[in-house]
């Protein structure tokens, strides 16, 4: 058996997705208002005046009506310093998170203090809103805040229709794994093998192979290399376009059980009509130009019929 | 109904980082081993299957579902997932257990906090609405806690180091812990700051692992464990997500839910205390004396896997109670920013 790396291979994972949530009438209130350089608070129930406003009492979860515009100004409750902030925060030179009661307030806002430098904070400091130079409704209308004895930013405010909704984008980055015996199959598939591995326990072969066997719960272990070729056990037809989509609809997506494996995996049927391909017809990788081969499965373009007379339902029944 | 109790433990190495997946199987399937054996029991025995993790770690949705492959879940098994530490998902095996539908539970917990940008993954724990969108992190927010009560003279710096230090100190006979040594005060002191007023020993290490219990009822515990720990009280309590109208320096959850659980008395305490001044506000929250042991494992300080840790105080006080050194143990999780959610376990042997 060759030896190949034994390092699990992994690789960046990039992950963005544009929440948009509808912001309803205590928040949208607020937003529209930030827009237009003002801060609204809600009245609690008891009589402190929360800002941001909430929907309902942080205490007595009463719902909360009665809104309360607050100034712009306010003292610093608590501070942290950030010497090295972080991608999406407010600033992006170093700055101060900090809590702040605008005057009118009885609660502490959560934003970002543009001080320059932590010498120059210290609880109880008088702040004032530095407002971004595109309001569109959002807490991100308030750039940061700023130390009084700064010069003023001047900045326009925004108009129109209230906001009601707010979109946030969300984008994080992670370095994802893949299991030893994945990744034995991945290295595998770069030299264009089908490595399956066989569970010491019950001997079923999976591919790919698991890190612990479904049925026993220990590690798939001895490695066998299986065909190209083998049988659909179950498919769907797409008609549905969608975002993404490689191939034009109608197409077949297929469970092909590989001669030799005890479990089925997903791929495409081509090279026919998808109205032709059933359950137990012998299919056969078509694979792409060895130049094109990496760490994948799409080194497998498709599968596709071989002509070979149909598989008998009782072998692959039981893969189902 | 049922009488429950833990009848064993069983984690991974606390650990900077794994090469494994983000599923936990690798962690996972030495523990279940390790936890199976103690036991003697297979996994045809356990009734009931309880786990805690979070997508947001992994950067994937239904991450647990792979996790499963580790328990070797066919023939079918009875399964349940929260987004949440695992001493959540504990809660509700031992409701499982109670209501008496099932004799037995195996709970789990598994984080790898290493595969993404914590201090940013965190953020989106908070209200998607006005806080999310700052991109607050969990340093930075624990920074505006930390001040807060040196502000009002509830805890001093050298407070906070004498917390990191005596967790790693207590840590040097918790074989599974990632920070452990002896260091003083002043040593500590003389550290940077990462986010003024809190220093590298102030914050939890990012930290991969996992951990498994096993509950069982009645006879069936004093069948599996000498002297199974008792769970006698069970309680959680959640505080408003708005940072701003909370008082900080207390946390009102944390009381509610160890004054119905019944704490009096308890001689050790496993706090999920993932910043140093948060250990002291616990304390000062549930009144702990000089004479309750805090933290004997070294605590979260010396090893904090994300969605196991607060399962794991379970485990650490139920094995203070099943090796004979203490008749009555409270373990606390918290889950959410800044001690929003709280939860206390009270265990007892007899």
């Amino acid at each position: 058996m060759v030896t190949i790396s034994s390092e699990p291979l992994s690789a960046p994972l990039n992950v963005g997705f544009d929440y948009t949530r509808s912001l309803g009438p205590v928040l949208g209130r607020f937003a529209t208002g930030l827009r237009e350089h003002k801060i609204a608070g809600v009245r609690g129930s008891d009589g402190r005046i929360l800002v941001p406003p909430t929907e309902y009492d942080p205490v007595t979860a009463e719902k909360l009506t009665e809104f309360v515009d607050v100034a712009t100004e306010g003292v610093v409750q608590t501070w942290s310093w950030i010497p090295q902030p972080l991608a999406g925060q407010p600033l992006q030179h170093p700055f101060a998170w900090a809590l702040i009661k605008l005057d009118g307030a009885d609660t502490g806002l959560l934003h970002a203090v543009d001080a320059g430098s932590p010498d120059r904070m210290s609880t109880g400091m008088r702040v004032r809103v530095r407002w971004a130079a595109e309001p569109i409704g959002s807490i991100r209308d308030i750039e940061c805040f700023e130390p009084l004895d700064n010069e003023p930013t001047e900045r326009e405010p925004g108009a129109g229709d209230p906001v009601t909704m707010v979109t946030t984008p969300i984008h994080l980055t992670y370095q994802h794994a893949a299991s030893p015996e994945e990744s034995r199959y991945l290295r595998g598939l770069a030299e264009g093998k089908l490595l399956g591995q066989r569970c010491p326990a019950c001997e079923k072969v999976y591919i790919p192979p698991r890190g612990s066997c479904p049925t026993d719960g220990v590690p798939t272990e001895d490695e066998i290399e299986l065909p190209d070729h083998g049988v659909v056990t179950t498919f769907c037809v797409v008609n549905v376009p969608f975002l993404g989509q490689r191939i034009k609809p109608p197409y077949v997506a297929a469970y092909i059980l590989l001669e030799g494996a005890d479990i089925a995996f997903l791929h495409l049927v081509l090279g026919c009509e998808a109205s032709e391909v059933r359950m137990g017809m012998r299919v056969r990788a078509a694979w792409r130009p060895r130049d094109q081969w990496g760490t994948t499965l799409e080194n497998i373009d498709h599968f596709e019929p071989t002509g070979e007379p149909d598989a008998p339902y009782e072998s692959y029944s039981q893969h189902l | 109904m049922s009488e429950v109790a833990v009848v064993g433990f069983a984690q991974a190495p606390n650990v900077r980082r794994t090469p494994g997946t983000t599923n936990g199987v690798e962690m996972l399937v030495p523990v279940f081993h390790r936890l199976l054996a103690d036991t003697s029991l297979s996994k045809q025995d356990i009734g009931f299957w309880c786990s805690g993790s979070s997508d947001y770690l992994a950067g994937r949705a239904f991450s647990f579902i792979a996790a499963v492959d580790a328990i070797g879940a066919f023939p079918p098994i009875m399964e349940s997932h929260v987004e949440m530490d695992a001493a959540w998902a504990l809660y509700e095996a031992w409701v499982k257990i109670r209501t008496g539908e099932v004799e037995t539970a195996l709970v789990y917990g598994f984080g790898k906090s290493s595969a993404g940008e914590l201090r940013r993954v965190m953020a989106m724990q908070m209200d998607p609405y006005l806080t999310t969108p700052l991109w607050p992190d969990t340093v930075g927010l624990a920074g505006l806690q930390a001040r807060l009560g040196l502000d009002a003279g509830l805890w001093s710096q050298r407070d906070m180091a004498a917390v990191a230090a005596a967790s790693r100190r207590a840590a040097l006979s918790n074989a599974d812990a990632q920070l452990s040594g002896e260091t003083t005060v002043e040593e500590l002191l003389r550290q940077p700051y990462i986010a003024d007023p809190l220093r590298a020993h102030d914050c939890a290490p990012i930290t991969d692992g996992a951990a498994a219990i096993i509950l069982a009822a009645g006879d069936k515990a004093r069948e599996l464990s000498e002297r199974p720990a008792w769970i006698t009280g069970f309680e959680h309590r959640i505080d408003t997500p708005l940072i701003g109208a909370r008082d900080l320096t207390t946390s009102p959850s944390t009381i509610a839910a160890a004054k119905a659980a019944g704490i009096d008395g308890v001689q050790v305490a496993e706090l999920y205390a993932p910043f140093t001044h948060q250990e002291i506000l616990l304390r000062q929250a549930l009144g702990l004396g000089e004479e309750v042991r805090v933290n004997p494992s070294g605590g979260v300080l010396a090893g904090n896997p994300l969605f196991a840790a607060g399962l794991i105080r379970i485990g650490a006080a139920a094995a203070e109670i099943r090796a004979g050194r203490a008749d009555k143990a409270m373990a606390h999780a918290t889950s959410g920013p800044l001690l929003q959610q709280n939860l206390v376990c009270v265990l007892e042997g007899r």
